[in-house]
């Protein structure tokens, strides 16, 4: 029988190319240090986000932490935001974030929803990267550069036409919400330019969603004799549901932490109105605002508490509607 | 088969099936008519979104057209009124910036990308596939005072090295997400053809893997690039902007964002006309970017309908 | 020393078994997908490997070169002994063990950033000492002559690989395969994405190739592996059922079950 001689000899032979004088048992033998310090490297990078963001939240905690304080829980509620006596209270600037974000919404939900059925139901293929393109544009300007628009273009809009029609024409005057002086930088015109940003993320998401219904959703509610909204309305929408709300709530959270354009065009006053077409403050705006001549430490740990509160509220709210969007993108559409 | 009866004369409609057979016509009138009116009123609504971009493109180009001149792109912001103002320095500041963000924030992205890809099961994975979406969505502005309180306050000076890691801070996360995908998408079987040839993992990872997901990462970077370059906030406390040439990383530096903030702030009419002009070559930038990146991964993705 | 354990007609060459696996067990997490395997692969010699879908075999071909456990929740239990050497020993870093044993799969692979050079001359980069140019281009002309391409692409070895059609893309892979000089050759069904007249190239070339080295063929052609191997092993959900001689197993094989398969009435 041949004897590891042979064998030996023709790994030899076979492998001359090979050869650096060791043997086939020598030479397989060892670990890969390459592959581990590879695998430290990325590793390590990988590491760095949840470093990064760990950092980011300590840090802006820290900062913030002497106002928190200082001003405890009625640091959310207080409508006093004084510098000079040193007295800190980011009601308005809460209250604000909210009010635009709600009506931001309020009117980007439809109007994306709107576009995103269009191109899912409606449009033909050809249209659909097209238009669906022109639209998630809108997410590619800068914040800066829709504030620089809003103040040129949509204020003066505002304050000539838009405003004078909702209080005189519509007659909404009568109620509080549009009452009071119409100067253009107002929480309205901040909620129109925050809908417009917001837009795009709503309607790519919806888009994304009402397209992964199966098409057998829709041919069989056509068989039962549907017509096409109704197909829409009761078996394509309800489908891609949880996918939509995601999308909006995602909206939401770009709508709380926008800071150029709202800044730009909020007017940026602490008082607290119910009217919309009165200026306001948002959270992000007033740290925009205010940081860069803050008079004292207080005040600066009081424009740090504000951004804690920012980030803590954005981050629920993503960490919300990533959750739904995943859920939809592993649920109804099939099985992992 | 016996043949068929004689048909029967049709029964006279009752009264009550006369009602409901009306009934139903109408019904299904008004349910075509509400049809038809929510295919206007969808229609309307992409009309609707599509207007803002439009609107937007059109102001830009009128009013910062007429702003745009040799001047803008290679003399130094002057006072109002003395003439040949221009923004050479917010350009090559955005650069500068830019180019520190590109340093830091690459090999960081493409790095934890290329593990999130690698080891796509493991906890870490999950955890930093999470946390890096929601790193996406952290306002700008926190970001920015995060870098400030870091970066600028124990040293008591704005720099533009604060202003670049503020910005490759935003870049992380959307270079590691665009990159894990792209790498994802390269197929396991050549993985294991290189495997098989005893590639190691490494040299599987970067001359195979990485080399075949090329031009998808460069677009993802190009994208997070064009995103980046537009912020302001992150800018507003740690470049601070600067009025004259920066010749140091630890000196302040000027931005175009920053620079388009400040001007249309001002009262001035000729700083708002900067201001346009400005902002003309910075959305012209992003637009030719995100063309481009469309254009690039137009193949890979899909745009049908589910199943 | 090996011994010859299979038992049969004794081989007319002294051939010595160059990769022999002792009670080779694969796992999917808890699914054995191999249970309990030992064949030996002899040297210039074919062996084919069939069996109905699903029944291991591409799973215990990709022991053979430690490629099985680059998988999540893949394990393996059992020795593969390459020319008396337990691949599976510890401290045996399994990127050399590749080195030496080369692979092809189904579908063909080649690097789509590369040339067709330089896809040939992939293996050669890992190798310890790396051949110089000159040296490589020997040897990448010497690997597409074996793998019967080198006159369809002599002129344009510059050009991308992708550029190939399917079945040169998969003679490409053979290539690039031989080029490293490997002790053993894998092959995962090779011609299953091919049309008849490249797989007919391909089986001629793994015949030629018994000249030089050991050749391991996955096969759900019966026809092909009978056309192709000298010794044929017979897989049935993870179970290695029989070795034996090619002509033995399509005439009287051992077991009945083997019959059943290769007599077509079940697969």
């Amino acid at each position: 029988m041949s004897a590891d001689g042979s064998a030996a000899a023709t790994t030899a032979a076979a492998s001359s190319d090979r050869t650096d004088g060791r043997s086939l048992g020598e030479r397989i033998v060892g670990s890969s240090v390459g592959d581990r310090a590879y695998v430290a490297i990325i590793t390590g990078f990988a590491v760095c986000v949840p470093l990064l963001l760990a950092f980011i939240f300590i840090e802006v905690l820290l900062a913030g932490w002497p106002a928190l304080q200082t001003f405890g829980f009625g640091f959310l509620t207080s409508a006093t935001w004084d510098p000079v006596h040193r007295q800190f209270g980011a009601g308005p600037a809460i209250f604000g974030t909210i009010v635009t974000s709600i009506i931001a919404l309020i009117i980007a939900t439809p109007l994306a929803l709107g576009v995103a059925v269009f191109l899912s139901e409606y449009a033909p293929a050809w249209m659909r990267q097209p238009v669906g393109f022109l639209v998630d544009l809108l997410a590619a300007i800068p914040s800066v550069v829709y504030g620089l628009w809003g103040i040129f273009v949509l204020i003066p809009v505002m304050r000539e036409h838009v405003m004078p029609f909702l209080r005189d024409t519509l007659g909404l005057g009568a109620t509080p919400f549009f009452t009071g002086p119409m100067y253009g930088n107002s929480v309205l015109a901040a909620s129109v330019i925050l809908a417009i940003m917001v837009l795009p993320y709503i309607s790519a998401v919806s888009r994304e969603v009402l397209l992964a219904v199966p098409r057998s959703q829709r041919e069989a509610a056509l068989a039962l004799g549907a017509t096409r909204w109704e197909m829409i309305q009761k078996a394509v929408l309800p489908y891609a549901r949880s996918g939509i709300i995601g999308g909006v709530i995602l909206g939401l959270g770009r709508a709380l932490g926008e800071t150029m354009a709202v800044t730009m065009l909020i007017g940026n006053s602490h008082e607290v109105s119910a009217s919309l077409f009165a200026p306001g403050y948002t959270m992000a705006s007033l740290i925009a605002n205010e940081f860069a001549e803050a008079s004292d430490d207080l005040h600066l740990s009081a424009l740090m508490a504000v951004g804690f509160v920012l980030l803590v509220v954005t981050l629920i709210v993503n960490a919300i509607a990533r959750w739904l969007v995943w859920r939809v993108a592993r649920g109804p559409k099939g099985a992992p | 088969m016996t043949a068929p009866a004689r048909p029967e004369q049709p029964q006279r409609p009752t009264l009550r099936q006369r009602a409901v057979a009306e009934r139903t016509v109408r019904t299904l009138v008004r349910r075509r008519v509400v049809s038809a009116l929510m295919t206007v009123v969808v229609a309307l609504a992409a009309i609707a979104t599509t207007l803002p971009l439009l609107f937007i493109l059109y102001h830009l180009a009128s009013e910062g057209a007429s702003a745009i001149s040799v001047d803008f792109f290679t003399k130094l912001p002057k006072p109002v009124g003395v003439g040949g103002a221009g923004m050479a320095n917010a350009i090559v500041g955005t650069l500068t910036l830019l180019a520190i963000a590109c340093a830091i924030g690459l090999p960081v992205g493409i790095g934890a990308g290329l593990y999130l890809a690698d080891f796509k099961g493991s906890r870490l994975a999950t955890l930093v596939r999470f946390l890096a979406d929601v790193l996406n969505g952290l306002p700008s502005i926190v970001l920015g005072i995060f870098a400030w309180e870091f970066l600028v306050r124990p040293v008591k000076h704005f720099s533009a090295l604060a202003g670049g890691i503020a910005l490759a801070a935003m870049m992380i996360p959307m270079v590691t997400r665009t990159t894990e995908e792209m790498v994802r998408l390269v197929p396991n079987a050549l993985r294991e053809a290189a495997l098989a040839l005893g590639y190691s993992r490494a040299r599987t990872a970067i001359t195979v893997v990485l080399r075949t997901a090329t031009a998808g990462i460069v677009t993802g970077v190009l994208v997070a690039v064009a995103r980046i370059a537009g912020e302001t906030a992150p800018l507003m406390f740690t470049a601070f902007g600067n009025t004259f040439w920066s010749l140091r990383l630890t000196e302040p530096i000027a931005a175009l964002p920053l620079q388009i903030f400040e001007y249309a702030k001002s009262p001035y009419d000729e700083w708002h006309q900067l201001a346009w002009a400005a902002a003309m070559v910075l959305i012209v930038v992003v637009l030719v970017i995100s063309i481009a990146a469309r254009f690039v991964t137009r193949g890979r993705v899909g745009g049908g309908h589910g199943d | 020393m090996v011994i010859d354990a299979a038992p049969g007609p004794a081989s007319p060459r002294l051939a010595s078994p160059r990769l022999r696996a002792e009670g080779l067990t694969a796992w999917f997490g808890a699914t054995p997908a191999v249970k309990d395997a030992s064949i030996d692969i002899r040297d210039r010699e074919v062996t084919a490997i069939i069996g109905p879908s699903g029944c291991g075999k591409s799973t215990f071909l990709r022991c053979l070169n430690r490629l099985h456990e680059t998988v999540a929740t893949a394990r393996v239990d059992g020795r593969v002994l390459l020319d008396g050497r337990n691949i599976y020993a510890n401290g045996v870093n399994p990127i050399e063990v590749r080195k030496f044993i080369g692979m092809v799969f189904q579908r063909p692979t080649p690097f789509p950033t590369m040339s067709i050079r330089d896809n040939v001359a992939a293996g050669l980069r890992v190798m310890n000492p790396r051949p110089n140019g000159r040296r490589t281009d020997e040897i990448v002309e010497r690997a597409l002559t074996r793998a019967a391409l080198w006159d369809e692409v002599r002129d344009r070895l510059k050009e991308n690989a992708t550029s190939l059609s399917g079945g040169q893309q998969q003679r490409l892979c053979i290539a690039r395969a031989l080029a490293t000089d490997p002790e053993v050759l894998l092959l995962d069904e090779p011609t299953a994405s091919l049309d008849p007249i490249s797989s007919q190239k391909v089986e001629e070339l793994v015949y030629e190739l018994r000249k030089d080295m050991s050749v391991v063929i996955v096969t759900h052609n019966m026809q092909q592996a009978a056309r192709v191997s000298d010794v044929t092993a017979f897989f049935l959900l993870g179970d290695l059922l029989e070795v034996s001689p090619t002509k033995q197993i399509f005439t009287a094989p051992k077991d009945s079950r083997t019959e059943a398969y290769v007599t077509g009435r079940f697969g």
